[in-house]
Parts: structure tokens; sequence; C-alpha cells
């Protein structure tokens, strides 16, 4: 019998990004892995507590924490939605100890896809094929809250005919940062100039990222200037064949 | 100065990215593992040892006190920067004192001591190339470590020549001898001498100076009177310590392995001894130190040694520069420093203007968990609003939000009408009519993905039933 996984989406990539997710499923049922999508999910909460919300945060964690109790491993579309759950669920339960026992063991099965297939499944080379030359963003939680660097980078040098071009400033922020692109509109905007910019000295034609956030920041910012850059998911390159 | 207008000046931007980006490749290379094998281990041991010394800070400022003592000096503690004004005053009245020169000193801009000594007839004078430059056009630092990074040289030198009557001279080299033919003067007129503290060292009652230009050892040495001004954070247990904390500023700050001067000033001149003061003063502030001593979640941000590399690889410093943040602290420990020392709702904004990224903790030699203390300000920026009834919209949004995200089905009915709306036009949205705020600042910069006509969810439910 297949090894199941529960798939955590996110709301932005159910809402907006639809094919990440399918992408995400097959790579998964490819490598050998039946897929448990749970339909009560829906958001981790981030955006109420990056707010400073902690209340509706903490009821949207409980309501997490709830739909994804008895599942074997949650793996996550996203780094910053999978390091809301594995990092920031405890400062919100710090104090309460029966809380903080389900936070630590949902901590212990929560994985962002890119380590999910590396870690869990170990599996670096999914069959992928993709014939464009391609430019990593780094997303600031998954790099320096749940330490992903090298593991997209090894996925992605695995898929036939795609090229790698690392950007100068892989590590800096695209300028998203939730509500803070709206709060902070044109310094946002600043931020992801400065990205692009280094996007476009790459000669790449597509940026991949394991963040869904980042690239609706990237790209449609890109789109605005109507430049002929696209955007992939990760999971949307290692499904590609 | 507006952020508005600084991202539009890009002759500015290229000052700010330019002067930062240069300090980050030298700290990179400084702490690179070839150069330094233990940083990681170096950080962590720093971390622990100003955890240590903030946790028993009391004890430490006991022992430092005992032995500025016994090397003839004398420590004045002071509550807020009136305190410290009031001292400075009586001094410079009892010994008929009035030219001062300073070396750069943060904590005496906090405390707006230039300003409260000129407001009593007294002359206190920046020795600091930059921070003399800045005095000049009367301004603030623009950054913790170099104040007048802002500044090009051509500006440099319309100011000379407008507050010093000297030719234009725009060589950089040229512009530093004119600064110092203009100081040399006054060190050797100063009356009394000011300095900051980068360590204070408890076992021997030492003041710790880093500095590159030298101006600190003739400030602290050349006048009669020296006084050092410090917060009480600056505190580290022993003089060994100095060993991982003198190596972890200079290299954060300017990747130099040590500044070209430190000095390790513990008293006056003993009999016997030709150079240095002959009254030697340390004025530990607290000014809001000890508050903050109270709150266990935050207090870490006391553990700051100054050294200016959050600034330089923060994002938003680089573009937003050193002026549009409301304190002299600015970048990324200003965030966290400003609402705990100048009071909460001074600049509510102030934790929100950061997109989380979180580089700054990574490169803090302290580590400082700068993003965790600012997710803890917004909260309680968010709570205190509610006590006071503002900002009722956005609760509200946020209340709604969590009530939907308990109930699928609403978040899914919601999902469709706004891919109903919305979905059926271009991928990407231009432009929208009668937009809400949030959409139209998004719209302002990027375009925006139209609502997916069919969401996940919809899409794998219907695979699952094929």
């Amino acid at each position: 019998m297949a090894k199941s996984v529960s798939l955590f989406v996110t709301c932005l990539v159910d809402q907006l990004f639809p094919p990440v997710g399918l992408a995400m499923a097959e790579v998964l049922e490819r490598i050998g892995y039946s897929i448990d999508f749970r339909q009560a999910q829906t958001c981790c909460g981030q955006p109420a507590f990056n707010s400073g919300h902690r209340e509706p945060a903490r009821d949207v964690a409980r309501y997490f924490l709830d739909t994804f109790e008895d599942a074997e491993f949650v793996v996550v579309a996203s780094g910053s939605c999978c390091s809301m759950i594995s990092h920031h669920y405890a400062d919100l339960f710090g104090s309460d100890s029966k809380m903080m026992d389900r936070v630590h063991a949902m901590e212990a099965k929560t994985y962002e896809f890119s380590r999910f297939l590396l870690d869990v499944a170990q599996v670096d080379d999914v069959g992928a094929r993709l014939n464009r030359v391609a430019t990593y963003h780094d997303s600031c939680h998954a790099l320096r809250e749940l330490g992903i660097k090298k593991g997209p980078r090894q996925l992605l040098s695995k898929v036939e005919g795609l090229e790698l071009r690392e950007m100068s400033v892989a590590e800096e922020c695209c300028g998203f940062g939730g509500t803070f692109s709206v709060k902070f509109a044109e310094l946002s905007g600043a931020m992801a100039n400065t990205k692009i910019e280094s996007i476009k000295q790459t000669g790449a034609d597509v940026v991949v990222s394991i963040d869904s956030s980042c690239l609706m920041q990237l790209e449609g910012t890109m789109r605005k200037q109507g430049l002929p850059i696209s955007t992939m998911h990760l999971a949307e390159v290692l499904a590609s064949r | 100065m507006s952020i508005e207008t600084t991202l539009q000046d890009s002759k500015l931007q290229l000052a700010i990215y330019t002067a930062t980006g240069r300090l980050m490749d030298h700290r990179a290379n400084a702490i690179s593992p070839e150069l330094l094998p233990r940083y990681q281990e170096m950080r962590q041991h720093a971390h622990d040892l100003k955890k240590h010394t903030i946790e028993n800070l009391d004890h430490y400022m006991e022992e430092f006190e005992k032995n500025v003592i016994a090397h003839g000096g004398k420590v004045v503690f002071c509550k807020d920067a009136t305190e410290v004004s009031d001292f400075i005053l009586r001094l410079a009245k009892e010994r008929g004192a009035h030219l001062f020169v300073k070396s750069k000193s943060m904590t005496s801009e906090e405390i707006d001591l230039n300003e409260r000594m000129e407001h009593h007839g007294l002359e206190p004078v920046e020795t600091d190339l930059g921070e003399y430059i800045i005095q000049l056009a009367h301004q603030k630092p623009y950054h913790i470590v170099a104040p007048a990074l802002h500044m090009t040289r051509y500006q440099v030198a319309d100011l000379f020549t407008e507050k010093l009557g000297v030719p234009r001279e725009e060589v950089i080299e040229e512009q530093t001898m004119i600064a110092r033919r203009v100081l040399r003067e006054k060190f050797l007129a100063a009356d009394i001498g000011i300095t900051g503290a980068n360590f204070l060292v408890a076992d021997s009652g030492a003041v710790v100076v880093v500095e590159n230009e030298g101006n600190a050892r003739l400030t602290s040495s050349a006048p009669k009177i020296h006084i050092a001004v410090a917060g009480m954070e600056k505190l580290i247990p022993r003089a060994q310590d100095l060993a991982v904390m003198l190596g972890l500023l200079g290299r954060s700050a300017t990747g130099q392995a040590l500044t070209s001067y430190t000095s390790i000033l513990s008293g006056p001149k003993r009999p016997g001894e030709v150079d240095g003061p002959e009254e030697f003063y340390v004025v530990l502030l607290d000014a809001g130190r000890t508050k903050l001593l109270e709150d266990p979640e935050k207090r870490e941000s006391l553990y700051c040694i100054r050294c200016g590399a959050c600034l330089n690889h923060c994002p938003v410093y680089r573009k937003i520069g050193g002026h549009n943040y409301p304190w002299v602290y600015s970048g990324p420990i200003g965030k966290i420093l400003a609402p705990q020392f100048k009071g909460l709702m001074a600049d509510p904004w102030l934790p929100f203007a950061s997109s989380l990224c979180g580089v700054c903790a990574e490169v803090c030699p302290v580590k400082i968990d700068i993003p965790k203390v600012l997710l803890q300000l917004r909260s309680e920026i968010t709570e205190e609003k509610q006590r006071t009834n503002q900002d009722g919209l956005e609760r509200f949004a946020f209340k709604a939000f969590a009530w939907a995200m308990r109930r699928p089905w609403i978040y899914e009915w919601g999902g469709m009408m706004g891919a109903g709306l919305l979905g059926n036009g271009p991928r990407w949205i231009s432009e929208l009519p009668l937009s809400p705020g949030p959409v139209k600042a998004w719209l302002s910069q990027r375009h925006l993905p139209a609502p997916a006509v069919r969401s996940f969810r919809e899409q794998w439910r219907a695979r699952r039933t094929k």
C-alpha cells in the first residue's frame, strides 16, 4: 500500500495558484505516495499573526491543528506557511502546555515540499524535464527560519534541460511581506525592483521559488513592467516532463 | 524627507546602496569560514555573555563602580537625559569649562547632548569626521556607524565652504585635512573631552572605545577632564571577554578584525604618567533601560553592541535610509529600540515597516532575534489599539478572517464569489475600478493575479470523482 501524505496547499495556492497544488500532488504520486487532501483545510493563520492579531491567529492555528491532527505527514506548498506552523505556533501557545504538546507533535510531521522530497522520500530526481533557463529565489522564511538553501537547487539540478543561473542577490527579500506589501506599497515595490534587476542580469526566463507569495510579488511587478520573464513554483518545474 | 521622496531620489538611493553594500562585502569577507571558522561559536558565546550580564546587571554595575573608584575615577548614575546634562553643566561651571571635544557616541545623540549643551552656551565639537560633518549640517546621524553615509563629497565640499569659509574642495583626502586642521586647534584648546563607550569592563573598571581616526584617543587624553557617557547595558564582566566582543564588533561593523584604535581607559593619569586626563568620569545612563530589563520577552534588545550590521543588510534600511526612522537608532535595531524607549504608541507604524525577512537576526553578532521582538511589538500595539478603540476596521477584518477560516464552506464560497467577479477576465489584473484600499495599493506597484476560476479544492474533487 502506498504511503500517504496530507497536502496543505495553503489558501494562496488554493484560491490563486491551483496548478501549484496539482503539480505537488502529481510529483508526490509519481514517487509512490498516495495523496490525502482534507477539504476542511483553509489557512495557517499567518496573516493575522504577522499583523499582531494573536487571538484570531490562535483561533486559526487551533483549527489547523484539529484538521491535521491525525495526519502522518503534512506537506506544505510554502516555506513561509510551513515555518508559521513549525516555528511560530509555539510563539502563539507558549504558556499552554496542553496546546504545546499538540504543536510539537505537528512540528515533527510538517514538511515544506522540497524538504519532504529530500529528507523523507529521499528522492532528488523525479524525472522532470523542462527546457528553460531558470534562476532560484530564496524565500526568506524558508531560508532563514527553515534553513532551506541547497535542497531546491539540488532538485533543480536534476531536471533535464533546465539551466540554473544564480542571481547576485538570491537571498535578498522580494519585498512581499504580507500586509507590508500594501501598507508600504512603494517601499515594497522598490524592494521588488532590486530583485528584478538582479534577475534580469542572469538572462533567465523563469524565476523559481518554493513560495507562491514571493512569486506573486515578482511576477506581478515584472508584468506591470512588461518584462518577458515568468515565474514557476518548484513543484510546477518538477511536475514538467 | 519622507519614505517616498527618499525612494525617488536616485542619487541618494545609489549612495545608500553603495555604502551599505561595501560594508556588507567587508563583513562577509571577514567572517568567511576560511578566515574565521569559529564565527558561529563566537556569536553564541557573545550572546550568552550579554544575556548573563544583562540578567545580572546590578551586580556588574556595582563591581564596575568599585573598580573605577579604585583607579581614581568616578561613576555618575543618571536616570535620564536631563540628569546627564545637569551633571555636565555643573562640572563645566565648577571648572570654568566652555569648549568640549567629543568623539562619536550614539548614546550622546540619543539624549541630544549637543543641543542641550549649546542651549546653555557651551560649545561641543564633534571630532569624528562623519559626526563633524553632520554637526556642521545640523543633522542627526544617518547610520549608527557611518553617520554621514548619505552625503556625497560634493555636498561636503559645499558644506565646508559655507560653514568654515574654506575654498571649495572636492577631494576626500583634502577634505579630511581641512577637518583635521580645524579639529587639532579644538583638541588643544578643549576643556573637557566627552566620549561614548563600546564596552564597560566590570572587573577592571575600564572604558573601551574603538575607532579608526584616533580622535577618540585624543578626546579622552588631551583635555584635563574626560567624561565617558554610556548606556548601562554596555557592561561586560571581564577584560578577557573583550577578545570575543571586539572580534565580533569590528568584523560586523566594517569587516575589520580590530579597528585601527582600541583604547582601554581606566581612570585619570597616575602620578608620574605624562598622558591622560586629570579627572575621569563615567556617566552610566538609564533612560529607559531598567524598564526594558523588566521585560523577559524583549530585553534581549539590550544585548546590542551597535555594530550597524543589521542596517547594512536590511532591505528596508537600504531603500529608506536613516532619516525616515523616528529616532537616532535606525534600521532593524532602531525599529525595536524606539518603541521600547520612546513609547509603544509614539510611532505605531514602525514595527510594521518590515517584511520580516529576518536578515537582521542572521547577521547580528550577538544573535538578537529582531523579527521575534518586532512580532511581539506588533501584537502589543494591536492590543493597545483595541484598548483605545483605534483601527476597528482592521480588527474586525481579522476577526472575520478567523471566523471564515474555521468554516471551510464560507471560505470556499468567498473564493467562488471572488472568482465569479474577477476570475473570468485576464489572468493578471492591471487595474480595477472601485478597488478597496489594499487592492489599490497592491495595484500601484504590480499586477494582481485573478482568483482561479476553479480553486484547487474544486479541481481536486473533480479529479477524485473521475
